[in-house]
């Protein structure tokens, strides 16, 4: 039966690209053609797994037969698994078919290398092709830059497509080359840097003629996966530094090593995925892309990893007391941004609201400010930091104390205090 | 001396009754849809409202001048919320901001703009997630039908987006709990009111065997995109709350 084939086809494919966490499907605002289908930049997550992940997109690969043998990567070539592949026609009409009952934002194809680079990049863009020429689709289409492919193929690649991306997998060389050693950097940083100068420079063309098409307008993004090799947190946001800097890229995700072998370079199966640690450098990104900070001052080499039990905007602060307190009512929205237990929307919402008077401690606490952590570091009306003359260690504790980790369960009593 | 205020339930309807609180000086104190039961105080009057596009087109003009849009907006997707005494909490605001400065909407210290503030946001949230949970299904006359119940009345505020995405494709949302729904014919999107004698699961029922395909395929999908090694089912549930799960497919049994 041609249906029961496609259902497996879509059980082993889309299996096999959920290591994949990029989901995001906002960044572009792609309108809807006169007579057309689709359109993005809703950024709608039209559910969520079980493992509690957003599914905006049709997450596969096209195939996950593959020349490579990656350590960490389930479709390896020595990997003894059922294998499978799409054609062009197959991915077409599931995404058009899933786009029209409203179960998805649109298509994010990746896939194994068969052959070579340029005939499996040129099969992704058929897809893409395909979709936007002969079904006037205007979802959202995100394609995998596969390493080594053509000039031409990536820049067809960029008519098409929303969002392109390369992994970077391992975030250091070394560690690059114990786990993929048929794999090296400089043939993904290539494929970067030349779509990094086409996003560029269609910009600029657009800002003289308004016609000219778009090109991967919701830019690039990498993913690398964490405690696969033994990288420190430090070495992990200096990566993502440097390609946020040098490649403008919209995201770098980051992805805790899920145990899929037992291969000795690797944790071995039945090992923790590491989602806390997952988690603080999500939070240290942030820091980077929204706060101001930059990567140096969170993380450094007299602290090259983050603590597990705080937040690093906590332990940033808590490293640094003499920068507090804080005024609400009269400091710069940057340092109010800065405060623990203040995000972007709070201090926001804080710069608006005094100018109608000074805010108290209940304001702040109304306008959805976490208390717990704000008040050792804030002055406001009618308030003064708490145990402003204790050490940071002791600060730690008090805040630790009244604070209900969703981690709490998770992490050992012996996480070193900083 | 305080005025228990009926009103037709619209949101032109509350704008007029608003326009006339000051016309009258009402000092409404209870504004409800007409038919709603009320306990009346003993020396309370009475106020009809009979909505007057002219006076809620004044009403409406005052805020954009004073407010602009975007508080303005804020005040209807509240009012969409259906919430008991949101008339007049809207009214309290209204007041205050035709009476104060140019910004003050963005006074979040000031207890009745805060509420209202956060109502808009629960309202937008849900409406969000009535661009997310929609699940259409094919009937074999080509129509996608879909059937939502969402907590708030949300189907004003969800039109265009479907309007503008599904543009070649004829669609209803119906909400099931309201029993009004919008169809779009592939060049307007209207109110409908399916017939009380219809039963709006047999509807959903009559589908050709592509969806059927399609709707196993889906669900095969969302099993297969799942990380059994993360298993989180708090976030799960914290994202997909168990009252939606009614009409996703992906969550039938």
């Amino acid at each position: 039966m041609q249906a029961e084939r496609i259902q497996e086809k879509l059980e082993i494919l889309a299996d096999a690209a959920k290591y994949d966490v990029s989901c995001s499907s906002s960044g572009s605002n792609r309108k809807n053609t006169k007579g057309g289908l689709g359109n993005t930049g809703a950024g709608i997550c039209h559910t969520y797994t079980e493992d509690g992940r957003c599914v905006s997109l049709l997450k596969i690969l096209l195939t996950n037969h593959c020349i490579f043998d990656c350590a960490y990567c389930v479709s390896r070539r020595s990997n003894d698994i059922k294998r499978a592949a799409f054609t062009v026609q197959e991915v077409v009409d599931l995404t058009i078919n899933f786009y029209r009952r409203n179960y998805i934002e649109g298509l994010f194809l990746s896939s194994g290398i068969f052959k070579d680079a340029d005939f499996t990049m040129e099969r992704l863009v058929l897809v893409a092709k395909k979709l936007r020429q002969e079904h006037h689709f205007n979802g959202y289409i995100h394609l995998k830059t596969i390493p080594g492919a053509s000039d031409e193929l990536l820049y067809e690649a960029g008519l098409y497509a929303d969002r392109l991306s390369v992994n970077l997998e391992i975030p250091t060389e070394s560690g690059l080359k114990l786990l993929a050693p048929e794999k090296n950097r400089k043939d993904m940083d290539e494929p970067m840097d030349y779509l990094k100068g086409e996003i560029v420079r269609t910009k600029e063309e657009k800002k003289i003629i308004k016609s000219t098409p778009k090109f991967a307008p919701a830019g690039q993004s990498t993913q690398m996966i964490i405690g696969a090799a033994d990288e420190t947190d430090r070495h992990i946001i200096q990566t993502a530094n440097h390609y946020y800097a040098t490649y403008q890229l919209k995201r770098v995700y980051y992805s805790g090593y899920i145990p899929i072998s037992h291969d000795k370079r690797l944790p071995g199966i039945g090992a923790a995925v590491p989602a806390i640690r997952e988690n603080r450098l999500y939070q240290t990104d942030w820091l980077m892309r929204f706060y101001g900070f930059r990567h140096d001052e969170v993380l450094d080499e007299q602290h090259p990893n983050l603590d597990l039990d705080i937040d690093p905007k906590l332990s940033w602060a808590l490293r640094h007391l003499d920068q507090f307190p804080v005024d609400i009512n009269k400091s710069p929205y940057e340092l109010i941004v800065r405060v623990p237990g203040i995000g972007v929307t709070s201090a926001k919402k804080i710069v608006a609201a005094r100018k109608f008077g000074k805010l108290r401690l209940e304001h702040l606490q109304k306008i959805g400010v976490s208390l717990n952590k704000v008040r050792y570091f804030i002055i406001c009306e009618g308030f003064l930091p708490l145990k402003s003359d204790k050490p940071a260690v002791l600060l730690k504790q008090y805040i630790l104390a009244e604070s209900q980790s969703k981690y709490q369960k998770a992490l050992s009593s012996q996480l070193s205090l900083f | 001396m305080s005025t228990t205020v009926y009103y037709d339930g619209t949101w032109q309807g509350l704008l007029t009754a608003i326009f006339e609180d000051y016309e009258y000086r009402l000092q409404s104190c209870i504004i409800v849809k007409s038919g709603t039961a009320v306990t009346q105080s003993l020396f309370g009057r009475t106020h009809q409202v009979y909505t007057d596009k002219k006076k809620a087109l004044r009403v409406k003009n005052g805020l954009l001048k004073n407010v602009g849009k975007a508080a303005l907006q804020e005040l209807y997707c509240a009012f969409l919320s259906e919430k008991e005494g949101i008339e007049v909490l809207i009214l309290r605001v209204v007041q205050y901001y035709m009476a104060g400065e140019k910004s003050v909407h963005s006074n979040y210290a000031h207890e009745d703009v805060l509420q209202i503030k956060q109502i808009h946001k629960s309202v937008m949230r849900e409406r969000h997630r009535f661009k997310a949970f929609v699940r259409f299904r094919e009937s074999t006359d080509g129509i996608f039908l879909a059937l939502i119940e969402p907590d708030f009345n949300v189907l004003p505020l969800i039109s265009t987006h479907f309007k503008d995405r599904y543009a070649d494709q004829l669609w209803i949302i119906y909400d099931v709990k309201r029993q009004y729904g919008l169809h779009y014919d592939k060049s307007t999107v209207r109110e409908i009111v399916f017939d009380k004698s219809i039963d709006v699961k047999q509807l959903e029922a009559v589908c050709s065997t592509e969806e059927q395909l399609y709707d196993r395929l889906w669900k095969r999908y969302f099993q297969s995109t799942n990380i059994v090694e993360r298993k989180n089912t708090k976030l799960h549930v914290q994202h997909v709350p168990k009252r939606y799960w009614k009409y996703l497919n992906e969550k039938e049994g």
